[in-house]
């Protein structure tokens, strides 16, 4: 399969304006596929067996130096472990401090999310399709995160002006995902709230799941940064006595 | 942008020192505006703000940069909620950038950032935990505890997408003032942190004073 991948189990498409959640168990592959080019994945991770434990944008940025995330990056718990690392990246650039668009962006832009007339063709925002999945697991917006923005790119000037790179992503971009505990995964396809389109975009992304290779001690994401070999540390510690 | 303030400081309705290491938390009223003095210079004081009438409604990092556009706050910055709501307006700043993207220490991020020998050394997160511990009555719990402002802090971002703490570009006596737009709860933990320049390796105090509505 890959380098990082031994086996895809699962694979499933989701249009624009989706959204889904599940638990992945440690050693488990995500693979994100952007299908047509320009979309968009908002991302929250949490621990299920403690769901205090988030996913904290700002530890993930300032561990590891960095204002965007690529390939070698880990994303870290707001208590110093890796939920998981990103072993492959056919893009370069993910952004994770612009949130998400709202049902008043959408209607600024595109007009009433309106499920009656629309139905499946409906202009869903990030912030309620997180919403709705947080509350599958008693959680609300207390709970939300910092979240990624797979496949999209902001970048800074020197005098902090941010702009999105409209249709960054292509067709066939991908990155993966492996987790290095279990983790419980939110995640919705709605459109980046920079996002400038004339229309409500229409693009669909693939999400693939499977096995990971172990782990080597020469792992590229373990010794991107020396911070990262501390935070496995950290995860190892959290499985301490647990055979695995 | 740098701009002064004409409050003076003998007409403020409340005078406080907030230590190194210690926390400040208490309402500020629509109307109220209110001012930290970074009182020696280089010295990070990390905010969270709610709104005091419904704790889950609070201040949001993502929602603030991305609908002002910019990731750094001065003067005229709206600070937002997770709801999108404006809370306070910066009114008035002589140190000319604020950082809202570094988070605050927390004992777990400096076992990743220092050494896991280091995880029982004093941080901005165990200030605020006690500051919750100690005043039940606000409401605030862990699960609210999240992405904060780091008043006076220096995170330049490049355009390569790097992210660095750097020294300080504040000064002794340089100072932040905002107006709440509606009654906010301000919590602050003056910051301990000694591994890294954001204190100047010299954590000191700072003051908290506020007005009344003109």
């Amino acid at each position: 399969m890959s380098k990082y991948i031994r086996s895809i189990d699962y694979s499933t498409e989701l249009v624009t304006g989706s959204h889904w959640s599940l638990k992945v168990r440690r050693g488990t592959v995500m693979r994100l596929s952007d299908a047509f080019g320009g979309a968009n994945i908002g991302m929250l991770f949490y621990n299920p067996e403690n769901l205090l434990e988030r996913y904290s944008a700002p530890d993930t940025l300032k561990c590891q130096h960095t204002f965007k995330l690529t390939r070698g990056n880990c994303l870290y718990s707001d208590m110093g472990r890796i939920f998981a690392s990103i072993v492959e990246d056919s893009l370069g650039w993910h952004e994770t401090v612009s949130g998400n668009s709202h049902a008043s962006h959408i209607e600024e832009k595109w007009g009433e999310r309106d499920y009656q007339q629309d139905l499946n063709d409906w202009k869903q925002n990030g912030h309620d399709a997180f919403l709705v999945e947080l509350a599958k697991y008693g959680l609300n917006q207390t709970d939300l995160a910092a979240n990624v923005n797979w496949f999209s790119k902001v970048m800074v000037s020197n005098e902090g002006a941010m702009q999105l790179e409209q249709n960054y992503s292509h067709a066939g971009s991908h990155v993966t995902l492996r987790f290095e505990m279990d983790t419980l995964v939110l995640l919705h396809t709605c459109p980046h709230p920079l996002d400038t389109a004339a229309s409500y975009p229409q693009k669909k992304v693939k999400i693939e799941l499977g096995q990971a290779h172990t782990l080597n001690d020469d792992d590229y994401c373990l010794n991107f940064r020396p911070e990262n070999g501390r935070g496995f540390q950290n995860n190892a510690l959290h499985h301490i006595g647990s055979g695995i | 942008m740098l701009t002064e303030s004409n409050f003076k400081s003998e007409r403020a309705s409340c005078r406080e020192i907030v230590d190194a290491g210690a926390y400040y938390i208490g309402v500020v009223k629509a109307g109220e505006t209110f001012r930290i003095v970074d009182i020696e210079g280089n010295q990070a004081a990390d905010t969270l703000f709610f709104n005091a009438s419904n704790t889950s409604e609070r201040y949001s990092a993502m929602d603030t940069i991305r609908e002002q556009g910019n990731v750094y706050l001065t003067t005229d910055s709206e600070l937002r909620s997770n709801k999108n709501n404006v809370m306070l307006k910066v009114v008035a700043d002589t140190c000319g950038r604020h950082d809202t993207l570094g988070g605050a220490c927390s004992t777990e991020s400096n076992t990743v950032r220092y050494d896991l020998e280091k995880r029982c050394m004093h941080a901005c997160r165990d200030s605020w935990m006690l500051a919750i511990a100690e005043n039940p009555g606000y409401g605030i719990s862990k699960r609210d505890i999240s992405h904060n402002i780091n008043f006076f802090m220096n995170v330049p971002i490049t355009t390569e997408g790097g992210l660095t703490f750097e020294d300080g570009i504040s000064a002794p006596g340089k100072y932040i003032e905002l107006r709440a737009e509606i009654d906010v709860i301000v919590l602050i933990s003056n910051c301990p942190q000694l591994n890294n320049p954001c204190n100047g390796y010299n954590p000191t105090p700072v003051e908290f004073l506020v007005w009344a509505a003109p």
